[in-house]
């Protein structure tokens, strides 16, 4: 460990030291002033850690014995998850002191899984991978059941926590097996144990174990059963939470280990990702379908977005990483702005979660209303709407990489799923009469609302200025 | 027959019979006590391939700890062990079954098993030199490896507050000790000293 060591791993340093002392605070002066105030620290010191990621100069060189690396891949997915992270803390503040739920823990566990997420990402070796990896879900699966006088809550955390160890179970069994092989953890080692060795049988074994894990963590299918019942169990901003940040941060490690790690045996890991990529979209699509929860529904659809970005994986290029990487970004900003509206929807004070009772929410409020459709929209990927882009993108990148019939297919499955998306449109104007909802929402989620119904027209233009950060990352990560 | 694979087949023969036994024996104390004969076979073993950190550690954390830990749970919570070992004879079958798959198929993999060239070159004895492995591990613990070992300390601290946040209950109305208070209070003021006279009341 050396100075440099320090200053590049700083920032999550800070994070951490932030999460002690607010314990300590936290603990001796408990109260729910005090845990307001935490919950603002915890926002500010995210959006601190953001800049100074953005701004760090200690980036490409691996710290800690090349361990932990903070190359432009990493600081993209950083930012962007510690971007949704603070959009998600401010969207759940109102939500949990309406149902008394505001306790400092709170804030501390979600940053402790930020923590987990900003190492998982810059990581470099399978220890730290699998070290990050358990600080995010360990803290995942108490949010899951935060509120613990909910049977539907417990069960959430519940079963999170059982599928979850297996998930981890799996990867650490696959990453003992690669290292049976090979004799090392590090990326770097195992790649040239490939390129100069060939893929080995305990190589392959042990790939397939670590996929399964990672898709487990992204809930790609067949090992997505955990999420409709997660969602929907476990309060509406942790859902939310759960759809946007941890989703990316899997993801990324998926395309960090399968580049970094076994770049130079694309064909070997290429039909298993085609495949997840198939099924998920597909299953997203149709069984999202007969959802009568819109929670459940979110799963779904979360599902099968994780579908179309494995098709991104898939395809092995620097044009398809690229593409994946913009399109976690627009899923993340449309599931913000879905996940504020969906936080308010209440009758007389209780929260409902029925899709039935958002029928004629354009007499409730005709702005909430407009700007979700633009949202459901871009969901489902309907042209000029920045979710378009975000699948044209991806589509594209398929084809130029031979995977023409997959692309195809992705398109079959998005205009399936836009069914759903539509039909929540469809009950908001044209619904049949029925008991409307109260239509509240507080000034914080209504600005992020239309920010991210508006971002959703203005990006068509040049899609925010995306496109330059996420190439440089993809040559960053396959180089 | 030399000592130290006398050693090795008795302890694997420890080790096989216990852990039978830790299934098949009625009285569940019985099952925990087997089982703590398993780990003490394992060290065993742990120390005869010369890592002998590794054979404490069991020694410590799952003797010391997570059996007695068992012992606690097998005695504490009323669990009908005869309700849940009823199917075992129904099951029987399956499981060898299962467990016979995955016997071949672990063979399979391990009779094909092939490292890499650059294995033996990474791969170092714990023994090599005069250096014992607790103090091997003590030099790179916070030096080398600080980064995968503070991690590890953060994912324990988040179980704790996660164990905490999910089941402490803030009760408002709790008498609880205040210890200032008690050292504040004045043997002056808390103690009163009355003349009673006999015959009378206060």
């Amino acid at each position: 460990m050396s100075y440099l060591d320090i200053l590049t791993i700083g920032p999550e340093l800070i994070l951490v030291l932030f999460c002690l002392v607010s314990l300590l605070v936290g603990s001796f002066y408990d109260s729910i002033k005090t845990s307001g105030f935490i919950f603002l620290l915890t926002i500010g010191i995210l959006i601190l850690i953001a800049i100074l990621i953005y701004i760090s100069p200690y980036k490409t060189i691996p710290a800690f014995g090349g361990a932990f690396i903070r190359d432009a891949f990493a600081t993209y997915f950083q930012i962007t998850i510690l971007i949704s992270v603070v959009a998600l803390l401010v969207l759940s503040k109102d939500y949990l002191i309406k149902y008394d739920l505001l306790k400092f823990e709170y804030p501390i566990l979600i940053a402790f899984a930020t923590l987990g997420m900003l190492v998982v990402v810059s990581s470099e070796n399978l220890l730290v991978l699998y070290l990050g990896i358990e600080i995010q879900s360990l803290s995942l699966y108490v949010i899951a059941a935060f509120r613990r006088d909910n049977v539907r809550s417990t069960e959430a955390g519940l079963k999170y926590f059982v599928l979850g160890s297996l998930s981890s179970g799996l990867m650490l069994f696959g990453a003992s097996l690669i290292y049976g092989s090979t004799g090392s953890i590090e990326f770097k080692e195992i790649f040239i144990a490939i390129s100069s060795d060939g893929f080995l049988l305990g190589i392959m074994a042990g790939l397939v174990f670590l996929i399964s894990g990672l898709a487990f963590k992204a809930s790609a299918v067949p090992f997505h059963m955990w999420t409709p019942d997660v969602y929907e169990g476990s309060p509406t901003p942790v859902t939310g939470f759960f759809a946007t940040a941890p989703k990316v941060a899997a993801i990324a490690i998926l395309l960090r280990v399968l580049f970094d790690c076994f770049g130079s045996a694309v064909e070997s890991w290429q039909q298993v990702i085609i495949v997840l990529s198939f099924c998920s979209m597909f299953l997203g699509s149709i069984a999202a379908i007969g959802q009568k929860n819109i929670k459940r529904l979110m799963a779904f659809s979360s599902i099968g977005h994780v579908g179309f970005a494995l098709i991104g994986v898939a395809c092995a290029t620097e044009e398809g990483v690229a593409a994946v990487l913009i399109y976690m970004v627009l899923y993340v900003i449309m599931n913000i702005g879905v996940f504020a509206f969906i936080l308010n929807m209440e009758r007389e004070g209780v929260a409902v979660t029925s899709i039935e009772s958002l029928s004629l929410y354009s007499e409730v409020s005709q702005g909430q209303a407009f700007f979700l459709t633009i949202l459901l929209f871009s969901l489902a990927g309907i042209p000029p709407l920045v979710g378009f882009f975000g699948k044209f993108y991806i589509f594209s990148a398929a084809i130029n990489s031979g995977l023409i019939w997959l692309a195809v297919s992705g398109g079959i499955a998005s205009v399936v799923a836009a069914f759903y998306y539509l039909r929540i449109v469809y009950l908001m104007y044209f619904g049949a009469k029925k008991e409307l909802l109260t239509g509240n929402m507080p000034f914080t989620h209504w600005l992020l609302l239309i920010v991210t119904a508006t971002l959703m027209l203005v990006g068509t233009i040049n899609l925010f200025g995306l496109e330059g950060p996420a190439r440089v990352a993809a040559v960053s990560l396959l180089n | 027959m030399q000592a130290s694979e006398m050693a090795f087949y008795f302890f694997s023969v420890v080790i096989v019979i216990s852990a039978m036994l830790v299934v098949i024996s009625r009285n569940p104390v019985h099952s925990v006590l087997w089982l703590i004969a398993t780990f003490f076979g394992s060290s065993g073993l742990f120390i005869l391939l010369g890592a002998e950190f590794l054979a404490l550690i069991l020694m410590i954390v799952y003797v010391g700890a997570v059996a007695v830990l068992f012992m606690f749970v097998v005695m504490m919570l009323n669990i009908n062990f005869d309700q849940l070992r009823s199917g075992f004879t129904r099951y029987l079958p399956v499981g060898l079954l299962i467990g016979l798959i995955l016997f071949v198929e672990l063979s399979l993999v391990f009779s094909h098993w092939i490292p890499a060239n650059s294995y033996d070159s990474k791969i170092q004895d714990s023994t090599i030199g005069d250096v014992e492995n607790t103090k091997q591990l003590g030099l790179v613990l916070y030096t080398d490896f600080i980064l995968y070992f503070q991690l590890a300390g953060i994912i324990l601290l988040i179980a704790m507050i996660g164990a905490i946040v999910l089941t402490h209950q803030r009760k408002r109305n709790v008498k609880r000790q205040d210890i200032l208070t008690q050292i504040y209070r004045d043997p002056e003021k808390a103690i009163e000293l009355k003349d009673i006279k006999p015959g009378q009341g206060l």
